[in-house]
């Protein structure tokens, strides 16, 4: 299978910005560094740049695999087979419905439909102007409130169809920011 | 923490552990904030802030102390608060109730009464924790700690007694005796299996090869099952003290946990609990002075269901593709690295320090005959109580279900209860006679029928639910009401399944593929009846042949459910409809007669398809319906109905003649 080849005008489509993509081998150096090169750590390395890119770039992997003298089978294996990881550049916004047994019995499907009809891509794709991502996951644990979606990591929960509208117009009007504070 | 403090002995830490008590004053107001992921997505983080706010603005912080603590369960009603001691528990609290609670509560001694909880059965309002029904049935032993500490605090741990058992264990006992005591406890793994843990630990013991690492299970996969990771967010220590218990027994120098990256606070406690650890010397070299050395990692994983397994998560460990392996060399002789490796759950090492603390007897007097101890369930689906319950051994679904979990919302039957995950099976928990005499003749077996009506009353334990068609798994709990289609739910599961079947073995990759394509056929109404046996047949086969427990328990969700819902098979295919109305190919969507004309249906239709002017009777042209179900789940008057696939035209036209008669027709006043 081809790698899906990424170049900086397909990253900057995708809404990043250039120099930070030029800036790869220096961050991924630093990635690496934080880990110390231990193979045991390489899931835990991918997730690291996937945090950075939103995505897991080719020049990355290829980085990874010269930084921690692995081979990059191994790396493009562990990026393929881990369902966290993606290849394909994601969008700026992130809607993620849960379909967990909770939220399925309660009726998460017609959720994705709903999602999937406005936003006019299947679930695990992104929008082509690269604005919305939609993915589903297979368990929040937020179970009492399902059905649940997370908007941009913004809880939605009890959902229902006519709640959806107002999501996205949240979305769309970029004012949708996660309480990222841990420390209460 | 006391920065300079490193333990470097027992009798130190005793001194710790004192000096906390004497600094604590246990009539002091608490408030209490649950801040785990439930409690947190429902904004238990505005509430906290509120009541910071009004402590510092009334100059109150010595007088008052606030807390937020791991889960307390009761999903359900979040954000909880809990004010100690009085014990007064407040549910469902929003940012702005915070000034109310302040005035009428902590400075005025009285309670806020909107805020307690109200017994829906029997509309009592409840004023202590303790008191609800949800808590009562339930032995909160592994989360006992957890509404009383804050997880990124070790003083709260110690000062519960936290680190006595290691210490008791170090310094009293022999590791062949720690293994003998936990082998006499009768504990079992609690990640799904159910191996008995204090022989698994004397095989790593026996198992020749250095180092021998201790691992931590904390992939906790299931769908709907949450209780590793409220255990982790809500309790860290617990996990730590277990392990290293465990080492010291299994003669282990090396652990790591395994834990889902979707986990960020699990991980974030987690990660402060062992710094934490670290530099009081509870980890790391010469652990209180005993000589005896050992060290925790983090390592996250990369979201496959099978990295479970412990195979596929040892070689997860290793930094590779989670693939399991064959199971003939046991883990605990060649595991990580080919070392001897011991795999334990979160929930299971958790309950080693509960053991060591209060001796294997005591243990083994909770529970049944092979299944000690509490098992923690996660409830959810369609049930009122939402949330984490530990419950003892053997307890039986009727109280699990009704008395903790509160019964089925909204007058709705009780059809199902799914346990152990997608590897478990879906129980059969009230049915009609009449569904049961159907089900008997087709399997033309007797036992079945006495078997499924007393499953309400099955005991919950290991071997319960396996000689039942399901299995323990992790413990999540789904609770499914007349709504839920079986074939749909065994569909889900098994498409779950071939999602995150890793691809090595054959029957596990294409069997579940195949099964999946008969039950995609069967909702989709092109079943036949030998379908139905064709799926039984191939069950078998993928039990058989799969490396495995993976593939070897997939068609669980399939098997048990034809055992129990055969008729409900039978429906699909033969009379082609979907009695719980869920499998799209097979309903129609309809209005009847009690429509309102409330028009709340008109917009959300995608397709436009419903027709109608306010207050006059609405009705779904047909053709143009995809079955999307926005109608359904708008109407508030239970108008809309799922029917048999073309019969919607015949519902309609019918409530059409009612309606010109007068008959249907709402009076305005209950419009």
């Amino acid at each position: 299978m081809a790698m899906t080849k990424t170049t900086p005008v397909a990253a900057k489509a995708a809404g990043h910005e250039e120099d930070e993509y030029y800036d790869l081998p220096a961050i991924v150096k630093s990635i690496v560094k934080r880990y110390s090169a231990k193979p045991t750590a390489l899931i835990m390395i991918l997730q690291d740049v996937q945090r950075h890119y939103r995505y897991l770039p080719e020049a990355a992997l290829r980085q990874v695999s010269e930084e921690m003298n692995l081979p990059m089978a191994q790396i493009y294996g562990v990026a393929t087979f881990y369902r966290a990881f993606s290849l394909k550049p994601k969008g700026k916004n992130h809607v993620c419905v849960c379909t967990g047994t909770a939220c399925h019995v309660r009726q998460a499907s017609v959720i994705v439909d709903k999602l999937e009809r406005e936003l006019g891509i299947n679930a695990g794709e992104t929008t082509p102007d690269g604005q919305v991502s939609l993915e589903t996951v297979n368990c929040l644990g937020a179970c009492a409130l399902g059905p649940l979606v997370t908007a941009n990591d913004v809880y939605y929960g009890n959902m229902t169809v006519s709640k959806t509208d107002k999501m996205l117009s949240d979305i769309r009007a970029g004012n949708l920011k996660a309480d990222e504070e841990d420390e209460l | 923490m006391n920065k300079s403090l490193r333990i470097g002995s027992p009798r130190e830490l005793e001194a710790w552990r004192n000096l906390l008590t004497t600094n604590f004053d246990p009539n002091k107001t608490t408030i209490t904030v649950c801040a785990g992921t439930g409690c947190r997505a429902c904004g238990c983080k505005p509430v906290y802030r509120a009541f910071k706010e009004v402590i510092a603005k009334e100059g109150m912080a010595k007088e008052v102390e606030l807390k937020a603590t791991g889960c307390h369960g009761f999903c359900e009603r979040g954000p909880l608060v809990v004010i100690r001691p009085s014990g007064i528990f407040y549910q469902r609290v929003k940012p702005a109730d915070v000034k109310l609670i302040w005035d009428q509560t902590i400075i005025g001694g009285h309670t806020v009464k909107k805020l307690l909880y109200r017994d829906p059965a029997t509309a009592e309002i409840i004023q202590q924790e303790v008191e609800i029904p949800f808590y009562k049935k339930q032995k909160r032993l592994i989360f006992e700690k957890n509404g009383y500490m804050d997880p990124f605090s070790i003083d709260d741990y110690i000062r519960l007694g936290g680190y006595e058992s290691v210490v008791k264990a170090l310094t009293t006992m022999q590791p062949e005796q720690i293994i003998e005591e936990v082998k006499r406890s009768g504990l079992r793994g609690r990640g799904g299996g159910g191996f008995l843990t204090g022989r698994k630990w004397a095989s790593c013991r026996k198992a020749p090869g250095t180092p021998k690492y201790i691992i931590c299970n904390a992939d906790e996969g299931d769908p709907g099952a949450f209780m590793d990771r409220s255990l982790l967010e809500g309790n860290p220590h617990a996990v730590i003290e277990g392990m290293i218990i465990g080492a010291y027994a299994i003669g282990g120098s090396e652990g790591f946990v395994y834990v889902r990256n979707e986990y960020p606070l699990a991980v974030k406690t987690l990660n402060k609990a062992l710094a934490d650890c670290y530099e009081c010397g509870l980890l790391g070299d010469n652990i209180l002075g005993s000589g005896f050395s050992f060290d925790i990692e983090i390592s996250r994983g990369g979201g496959a269901f099978v990295c479970g397994e412990s195979t596929a998560l040892m070689a997860s460990l290793e930094g590779k593709v989670g693939e399991p392996r064959a199971k003939y060399i046991h883990t605990v002789e060649q595991g990580l690295w080919d070392k001897p490796s011991n795999l334990n759950n979160v929930e299971t090492w958790a309950n080693v320090p509960l053991i060591i603390e209060h001796g294997a007897d005591w243990f083994a007097s909770i529970g049944t005959e092979h299944s000690k101890g509490t098992k923690v369930f996660a409830l959810t689906g369609k049930i009122n109580n939402t949330g984490l319950v530990e419950v003892p051994m053997g307890i039986t679904l009727r109280e699990i279900l009704y008395d903790i979990g509160g019964g089925v919302p909204g007058n709705k039957r009780f059809k199902a209860v799914q346990t152990g995950g997608p590897s478990g099976g879906t129980l059969i928990v009230e049915t009609s006679q009449r569904d049961i005499h159907d089900s008997l003749v087709a399997h033309g077996d007797i036992r079945e029928e006495e078997e499924a009506r007393s499953l309400l009353d099955l005991p919950v334990d290991f071997d319960e639910l396996t000689r039942a068609g399901s299995m323990m798994g992790s413990g999540g709990m789904i609770v499914m009401d007349e709504d839920s289609c079986m074939v749909d739910v065994a569909r889900y599961f098994l498409s779950f399944l071939q999602e995150e079947s890793c691809g090595k073995c054959i029957p596990c990759r294409e069997g579940i593929a195949v099964m999946l394509e008969i039950l995609n056929k069967i909702s989709a109404g092109h079943g036949t009846l030998a379908d139905i046996e064709q799926l039984e047949l191939l069950s078998q086969g993928i039990i058989d042949t799969s490396l495995c427990q993976l593939g070897g328990s997939a068609p669980n969700p399939v098997l048990s459910t034809i055992r129990y819902f055969r008729q409900e098979y039978i429906a699909h295919v033969v009379d082609k409809t979907c009695p719980a109305g869920v499998c799209k190919e097979l309903v129609s969507h309809a209005i009847d007669e009690s429509c309102t004309g409330c028009h709340a249906c008109v917009k959300p239709c995608p397709t436009n398809a419903i027709i109608g002017e306010p207050k006059q009777l609405h009705y779904i042209k047909q053709d143009d319906c995809i079955q999307c179900g926005a109608c359904f789940q708008i109407c508030r008057f239970d108008s809309i109905k799922r029917v048999k696939r073309g019969s919607g035209d015949a519902l309609q036209e019918k409530a059409r003649k009612l309606w010109q008669s007068g008959a249907g027709k709402k009076t305005p006043a209950a419009v």
